[in-house]
């Protein structure tokens, strides 16, 4: 071996530590264990959004639903369990709060963080809080102050660059913390039964499977149906559930025109009161049939999975 | 500590309905009052007189392309529309609204002198626009281009624009071809200003859909915005320099009117006290842009930088007050607010000085002027003459069937990618169906302390027509402001307003002589009592409408004004002390 070779061979094996190293490094970031990839996750999405397109009613309220959302999370962790909560998953449920509240208002910002946190602590059954912090407040909000109240209904933009982006970024990242099957099921599920809602109304099926291209979909698919906390246990059950998510949300889409005054709602924003309805039903029968699967005490520390994606 | 969290709970979510429950009484309570009461309480009330008038006109809407028969109601939903004007210089204003049938007849109401109308468009040449092939009328304005002292016509279509020559009050020539304009815009704004203050009017002309697009022959059905907030395949802008003897180059790329989006209101206004009008325009689909006036030889769009252009809306209406007497104008931007479905918010945009480059703050929901509905027509004006702007904004889109409505269909398409959005055939078909139909209009009242109060069904406007075009103006030369509403598939309204006579007023009637005849960009300051307040001849504002061109000014109880201050567009100024108040005065620019 000349002395260049043995220079090149010790080169080489000084660089396959350190490339180890990074693939080590870019597994752990990427990782089921990396508590704090969903709160960068939708912290990236709002920023490129806003940069990009200018989407949220402005920063100050985006930020009073984080800095409420966390307020509240870190009062109500103290008083209830006499402990210093990891803030992660309050951050997220604020961000989406503040992405998808729609209002020139300032109030309803803090009021449905104030209401989603809450919710975690007031609504437990056998120690668990059933519902997806977020998603109940939205549907709470959207019953009792319409006036004052609506959620993101549009695009962000109107190129396909962005929402391809979300997408395949998201799916990275649920498929790396072992939660893409959900996404993919209720994907799946919603452009199946957008065939089926077109043929029974007639109406063109695009017509139908276009709220899925819209950016509050993004958010539910990749944040709230997978939310860790509120999903039962087995994956098997998963795909269930997201399954009969999408079901329900498409009784609630297909009883629109028949919904008494008042209720329209349900069928408007129909992904969060079909998940309100079978999220906590499918939690509950979860927790029944499978009790050794919840025993961990209430209030215990949230395993980093746990605070992944809890919106 | 689980019922001190219970407790929490419950008052989180039952405080907000305690709150409803108590602001709707309050409401109730402002509302249910008799016209007599409203007089005692705001100082004013509204009496609806069109009938009384001799004003019997129903706005037909046209009926575009077969292909969109599944939603015609919501495409065919925009042009009716109503400009003031005294176009035979009799002292007494007149007013024109636009019909949208094929083959269907605008009108022209002449001012009677004792409160009712003859319709004379058809005698005067301007009836009989609407004609097959030719599109159909959406706007009307009026400024004097040739500077020979009567109002001309620009006629503003889904087709063909039209200009009118005003024959001395006596017939209209149409002259649209010595003025060289294009052959088809689908235009809903227009504004007459004279951006490089050379003494001729100007016009500005906002496209909405596509100007290649023939709504009445469609090549295919992908004519639709291609976001529901960020579409830039609207129609393009025009902007003709007047070069007098009747002819106009349109110049808009050279002077940086570039825009794309789908146009819905302008207005031209001095906001930034350069003495050259920008132009802030309101876009459906997307953000406002505000495009600032360089000195007469270019404009620059600042909309991002200045924060109008941030948060983009459905704007479908523009028009400016300086509402808080301190010589700021602050422009107001009618969008969309839907409980529970759809909540913008209308926006009133106040710049934090009137320097070169302004900041705005979106102020409409602290002032509580930011909820009115599916909203159009917006206008400023003082209806009791307390010295304050107060605003009125009609609301409504398609009032169809009053227990279906399109919104879910609507929603999901609204929320699709352009691919979706942007064809009229993925469009669920509205088969009758209400979108924001039947809502109540609002009158907001200025407390001037930066505060409105919403009194419109209290005094008395009680028509949930689906309202487009609002205009102002003092029909009766009372001193005080009517209103006149044009709404969609529904009659023309008109007003009438008693004030309680304790307040004092004064009218301003401006004639340009090394300005446009017509006035239009003219800053008139009145101080009076420690206050001020300004207004400025616009050429247009609102949705598709024109107001009053003469500036009325509410005085509340002070019995005299310390001085007038005029700027012409020349830049000349011109200070006056009227003697008497409760008069309209005729000031002519001083030479």
């Amino acid at each position: 071996m000349s002395s260049s070779a043995s220079a090149n061979a010790a080169a080489a094996n000084a660089v396959k530590p350190a490339a180890s190293a990074e693939q080590s490094l870019f597994k752990r970031f990427i990782s089921p264990q990396n508590r704090y990839l969903p709160p960068l996750f939708i912290t990236c999405i709002l920023l490129i959004s806003q940069v990009s397109f200018g989407v949220l009613e402005s920063f100050s309220r985006t930020l009073l639903a984080i800095a409420t959302a966390m307020v509240f999370e870190l009062v109500l962790s103290n008083l209830v369990y006499k402990k210093m909560p990891v803030l992660a998953s309050a951050y997220i449920t604020g961000i989406s709060v503040g992405i998808l509240c729609r209002t020139p208002e300032y109030w309803p910002f803090a009021l449905t963080s104030a209401i989603a946190i809450t919710s975690k602590y007031v609504i437990r059954w056998r120690g668990q809080h059933l519902w997806n912090p977020s998603n109940f407040a939205i549907a709470v909000m959207l019953l009792i102050v319409p006036e004052y109240f609506s959620t993101l209904g549009i695009q962000w933009g109107n190129a396909v660059w962005p929402m391809l982006l979300v997408w395949a970024l998201g799916a990275v990242i649920t498929y790396r913390v072992k939660r893409f099957h959900i996404t993919a099921t209720y994907v799946v599920s919603f452009i199946a039964f957008s065939f089926v809602r077109s043929l029974v109304t007639g109406h063109p099926f695009f017509a139908e499977v276009a709220p899925i291209t819209g950016p509050m979909y993004q958010l539910f698919i990749f944040f709230m149906i997978t939310d860790p906390k509120t999903t039962v246990k087995s994956k098997q059950g998963q795909i269930a559930v997201a399954v009969l998510v999408a079901v329900a949300e498409m009784i609630f889409r297909l009883l629109q025109g028949v919904m008494p005054g008042g209720l329209e709602i349900l069928s408007i924003d129909a992904p969060y009161y079909a998940l309100t309805l079978v999220g906590p039903a499918a939690m509950a029968i979860d927790i029944v049939r499978n009790p050794q699967k919840y025993n961990k005490p209430a209030g215990g520390q949230a395993k980093p999975l746990s605070t992944a994606a809890a919106v | 500590m689980r019922i001190v969290l219970a407790l929490l709970f419950v008052s989180l979510i039952g405080g907000p309905l305690i709150y409803k429950r108590m602001e709707a009484r309050n409401k109730a309570a402002a509302v249910n009052v008799d016209q007599n009461e409203a007089m005692k309480r705001y100082g004013f009330s509204f009496q609806e007189s069109s009938k009384a008038a001799g004003v019997n006109f129903k706005y037909t809407p046209p009926t575009l392309d077969a292909k969109l028969n599944h939603i015609m109601p919501e495409v065919a939903s925009m042009g009716a529309a109503v400009s003031v004007v005294d176009f035979d210089r009799d002292g007494w204003q007149d007013f024109y609204v636009t019909n949208g049938g094929e083959g269907s007849r605008n009108a022209l109401y002449r001012n009677n002198h004792d409160g009712t109308f003859a319709e004379v468009a058809d005698s005067m040449g301007i009836a009989d626009v609407n004609q097959a092939g030719t599109g159909v009328s959406t706007g009307a304005v009026w400024g004097d281009y040739d500077n020979d002292g009567y109002e001309d016509l620009f006629l503003y279509k889904w087709g063909r624009p039209e200009l009118f020559h005003n024959d001395g009050g006596k017939h209209f020539t149409r002259v649209t071809e010595q003025a060289d304009l294009p052959k088809w815009v689908n235009a809903n704004s227009a504004v007459w200003f004279d951006y490089d203050a050379d003494g001729k009017l100007d016009l500005f002309l906002g496209g909405y859909y596509n100007e290649n697009i023939d709504l009445w022959h469609l090549k295919d059905t992908k004519i639709m915005p291609e976001s529901f907030e960020y579409a830039n395949n609207g129609g393009r802008k025009y902007l003709f320099h007047n070069l007098g003897s009747g002819k106009f180059e349109e110049v808009s790329e050279k002077m940086g009117l570039t825009s794309t989006r789908w146009s819905l209101a302008a207005i031209a206004a001095d906001l930034r006290g350069t003495g050259y009008p920008d132009l802030f325009i309101a876009n459906d689909y997307g953000v406002s842009e505000l495009f600032i006036n360089e000195g007469g030889k270019h404009f620059r769009e600042i909309g991002k930088d200045s924060g109008v252009g941030y948060a983009p809306k459905s704007g479908m209406g523009a028009s400016v007050a300086d509402v808080l007497n301190d010589g700021r104008l602050g422009v107001y931007v009618s969008n969309i607010s839907e409980p529970g479905i759809l909540i913008q918010g209308n926006n009133f945009w106040l710049p934090d000085a009137k320097t070169a480059s302004p900041k705005f703050q979106n102020m409409a929901n602290a002032m509580g002027i930011a909820l009115g509905g599916w909203s159009f027509g917006s206008q400023f004006g003082d209806f009791n003459n307390d010295g304050f702007q107060d605003l009125y904004v009609t609301n409504g889109n398609v009032s169809l069937d009053k227990e279906k409505n399109y919104w879910y269909d609507f929603t999901k398409v609204a929320g699709g990618n352009k691919a979706i959005i942007s064809d009229a055939a993925n469009w669920p078909p509205s088969t009758g169906r209400s979108l924001a139909g039947y809502q109540q209009k609002k009158v907001f009242l200025n407390d001037g302390a930066g505060q409105f109060k919403e009194i419109a069904q209290a005094v008395g406007i009680k028509d949930v027509y689906d309202g487009r075009s609002i205009a102002l103006a003092d029909f009766g030369n009372r001193g005080v402001l009517d209103v006149v509403s044009a709404n969609e598939n529904g009659p023309v309204l008109l007003y009438r307003n008693t004030v309680a006579p304790t307040n004092h007023w004064i009218e301003f009637d401006l004639q340009g002589e090394g300005s446009n005849r017509s006035a239009i960009g003219t800053e008139v300051h009145v101080y009076w009592n420690g206050q001020q307040q300004l207004q400025e001849v616009s050429g247009g504002s609102g949705f598709c409408a024109q107001n009053d061109r003469r500036l009325h000014f509410g005085l509340g109880k002070s019995a005299s004004i310390d001085k007038v201050e005029i700027r012409w567009p020349s830049g000349k100024t011109q200070t006056v002390k009227p003697s008497e108040l409760d008069k309209v005065y005729t000031v002519k620019e001083v030479s």
